[in-house]
């Protein structure tokens, strides 16, 4: 039984307030929304950093419902993924974690790399030239939650691909939403 | 012509288009599963009402929040309110939320529809 209090330990040392691990459907989706929500309420946050964090939130989740079938559960074990939210004095980090197919990755990283390159008005520019020109994906995906988590944020998306095996990878994503309302 | 009615629910905007009345209106939160299935009828009613508008029409968004899959479907509905003569967006935004200001004056910049900006 130790292992909850090592899991206890781990979520205390890195200011973890909220962990998800399993399934991801849009009514999973609602109710992490809303726990988040009330922690925020509780602890007085910003309105203006709460909407932030809501935000980025709502892509994150809405982007693993949407690509989670991509991992299927009738030839693998597992269909699940994670996501997390730490808050520090300084700022909220917004972590998730989902097996995405090894051909995928290249891609996924090619778009990301692509957005962290930009600077504000850069990030401006593509959102406008991909809701323009782009239409909604056969999963209802605008193309637009990675570059729209870039700009409320601020800051850089972090992200790593771990290999799982010889046909899925663990893309880890990390969103960074700074506490101070002056700037960004 | 008929009314278009929605209640808002947590992840869904209010909806009211109301043509006798001159009331046109979406506001709330919208973050749907799926943004295009949702947004089908107000594009239907729409399509509808531009066939024989009332002289001017102020549409009102309102709205708290929204996804980027909404994003692209509010997009939609602005291209499709410019097509009728008479149409002025009137975009509210909380006073102290500049993202949702931001996103109202790009949308004003992808299509040719006069906005008026207005805080609650």
């Amino acid at each position: 039984m130790k292992y909850v209090y090592d899991l206890h330990k781990t979520m205390l040392a890195r200011n973890l307030i909220l962990i998800y691990e399993g399934e991801f459907t849009q009514e999973i989706t609602k109710s992490v929304l809303a726990m988040a929500e009330r922690n925020m309420d509780s602890m007085g946050e910003e309105s203006s950093i709460k909407r932030k964090v809501f935000n980025v939130m709502v892509e994150c989740l809405q982007n693993i419902v949407k690509h989670s079938d991509e991992y299927n559960p009738l030839t693998e074990k597992r269909h699940t993924a994670i996501f997390m939210i730490g808050k520090h004095d300084e700022e909220y980090i917004i972590t998730s974690g989902n097996p995405i197919k090894n051909e995928n990755v290249d891609g996924l990283r090619e778009r990301l790399e692509r957005i962290n390159g930009l600077d504000k008005e850069g990030l401006k520019t593509l959102y406008k030239e991909i809701i323009k020109n782009t239409a909604l994906s056969d999963k209802g995906g605008a193309g637009l939650g990675f570059v729209d988590m870039a700009r409320k944020s601020g800051q850089k998306l972090e992200y790593d691909f771990e290999k799982m095996n010889d046909r899925y990878s663990f893309f880890s994503l990390k969103t960074t939403i700074s506490r101070s309302t002056t700037g960004e | 012509m008929e009314i278009l009615n929605l209640e808002g629910a947590e992840d869904t905007p209010k909806i009211m288009l109301d043509k006798a009345n001159g009331i046109f209106e979406i506001s709330g939160r919208s973050l749907p599963e799926d943004s295009a299935e949702f947004y089908q009828p107000v594009l239907d009613w729409l399509e509808a009402y531009g066939a024989s508008p009332n002289p001017k029409t102020e549409f009102v968004f309102k709205l708290e929040y929204f996804n980027t899959a909404s994003s692209k479907l509010i997009l939609d509905i602005l291209s499709k309110l410019e097509d009728i003569d008479g149409m002025t967006v009137t975009w509210y935004f909380h006073e102290d939320d500049e993202d949702m200001e931001e996103a109202g004056e790009e949308f004003s910049e992808l299509v040719d529809i006069p906005f008026e900006f207005k805080t609650y």
